[in-house]
């Protein structure tokens, strides 16, 4: 056998861990003893972090990566990927949770931005990074930087899945325009989108996101999970939806049977059944913009 | 000819889309009745554990498992491979245990050490096959049934056993069909021997 050449660290194979979570549900954790619970309940992967977003829209202050050892712990409970996240444009904490060995990190809004300005250049890294997005051209502007997965935002620890619904329908509209325009009235899309010429080009290819795009922010039930996943959605990632609920086993395991059966509504409506309380949540249209954290990020 | 691809989670869009290119009806997998009719069974890459679960729940594990034992063609990518293995190291989880084959998961490491690589498969013809692993897994014994296909550092990358294929590494990341068309003559042959 001639001497193998093997790459790490490139777009492809960081693209290609995304492609391997689709259809699933990926669960913010804050304790190795959660990341087992949503291990067992079938998680395709996890987000370790110190505070849902709903404790951190709670207790305000500022939100910043994890303790180190809290996601050491968690990467030694369960098989499954493990993710992180880093403030925007915060390079070091990003490097520390490559140091770590981290599967993937969320560039997330959840936490308080560390650069108002800029993004982390992500295709410097060999770790895969997911960022979030409200419409096709923040979502390509994030794949430019090098993001290998997508997550329409949402309005994190509300409970209220309306602004997830309102992202992901903005992405779908946004592509249909793009698909739907003649080839010389694509770079005046690219300057109005603030995107880059060449990934509008593909996109136009492809008739959707040149990566994954999963859902977050504010998806609480199976019924929501399966919803996203109607409205083209890959996957979902849940965070305070399921650890805040009063049965977050039950809850875990019935969110993930949805995402995989999202067109059978019998299966959605057993699962659904005796779960008991979902997370109390708040209606986001009460909210102040002040307190919307989805306008995070540029 | 129609070529089941078990849908539960994973890279299920791939496999779909690579098959259709070559001109192959596929059907999505999700429920015990959607195996009548087809000819072979496509296992794609996802999380093991997950797909794992999912097979039980539904109810999907001993059927899967019964149409491989009655020689229909199955092929597994990286979670697949897990799947088919009767021995899988450390773990617990629901499996098929249709080929003679002890594996360790994510035995490359974490992502980090996910790569891709052109290497030859003497099996796919002349040219390399760019393969791509993404915390993959690979066989560290099979069993004399077992007819290896690529090895690598002591490591089963690719193998057959009968009717069934395994592969740590995704061709259905690439646009290389030759992998699809080795499981697609194994499909042929179980045919015509029926």
């Amino acid at each position: 056998m001639p001497e193998v050449k093997k790459e790490t660290g490139t777009f492809a194979v960081k693209k290609g861990l995304a492609e391997m979570l689709k259809g699933g549900v990926i669960m913010d954790v804050v304790t190795p003893e959660q990341a087992k619970i949503a291990e067992d309940a079938g998680a395709a992967a996890v987000m370790a972090l110190e505070r849902v977003p709903s404790d951190i829209r709670a207790q305000g202050g500022v939100a910043r990566m994890s303790d180190p050892e809290m996601i050491s712990g968690i990467q030694q409970a369960v098989s499954i990927p493990v993710m992180a996240k880093a403030r925007i444009g915060h390079i070091v904490e990003a490097r520390v949770l490559e140091a770590l060995e981290i599967d993937f990190i969320d560039e997330s809004e959840v936490l308080t931005p560390a650069d108002d300005v800029h993004h982390i250049l992500k295709s410097e890294f060999n770790v895969p990074f997911v960022c979030g997005a409200r419409n096709l051209g923040e979502a390509l502007r994030r794949v430019g930087e090098g993001a290998a997965m997508i997550r329409t935002k949402g309005e994190a620890g509300t409970g209220d899945v309306v602004e997830a619904v309102r992202h992901i329908r903005q992405v779908n509209k946004d592509i249909q325009r793009v698909v739907g325009a003649s080839p010389m009235e694509l770079m005046t899309i690219a300057k109005e989108f603030g995107a880059p010429y060449e990934l509008i080009l593909q996109v136009k290819e492809l008739g959707r996101l040149p990566v994954v795009n999963f859902a977050a922010g504010g998806i609480a039930t199976p019924a929501d999970a399966a919803l996203m996943m109607v409205l083209g959605c890959d996957g979902v990632f849940v965070g305070s939806g399921i650890f805040k609920s009063n049965n977050p086993a039950k809850r875990a395991k019935a969110i993930v049977e949805a995402v995989a059966h999202y067109r059978d509504a019998k299966l959605v409506a057993e699962v659904s059944k005796g779960l008991g309380e979902a997370m109390r949540g708040q209606s986001v249209a009460q909210m102040e913009d002040k307190d919307k954290i989805a306008g995070r990020g540029w | 000819m129609k070529i089941g691809i078990l849908a539960l989670q994973g890279a299920v869009r791939e496999h779909r889309s690579l098959l259709r290119y070559m001109g192959v009806e596929t059907v999505d997998v999700l429920n015990p009745q959607d195996l009548h009719g087809i000819s072979g069974l496509i296992l794609p890459g996802g999380e093991s554990t997950t797909v794992g679960k999912l097979l039980v729940r539904y109810g999907l594990l001993e059927p899967v498992a019964e149409a491989g034992r009655a020689g229909l063609p199955i092929f597994g990518t990286c979670t697949g491979l897990i799947l088919l293995s009767k021995h899988i190291n450390g773990s617990a989880q629901p499996r098929l245990g249709l080929m003679d084959t002890c594996v360790e998961r994510n035995a490359f490491g974490r992502q980090l050490a996910s790569f891709e690589a052109d290497i030859p498969v003497p099996a796919l013809g002349e040219a390399p096959f760019h393969t791509v692993f993404i915390r993959a897994p690979y066989i560290e014994q099979a069993g004399e049934g077992v007819t290896v296909l690529l090895r690598l550092e002591d490591k089963i990358l690719f193998a057959r056993e009968g009717n069934l294929l395994a592969a740590a590494f995704h061709p259905e990341l690439t646009s290389d069909t030759r992998v699809h068309e080795y499981f697609l003559r194994m499909v042929a042959t179980a045919q015509t021997s029926r």
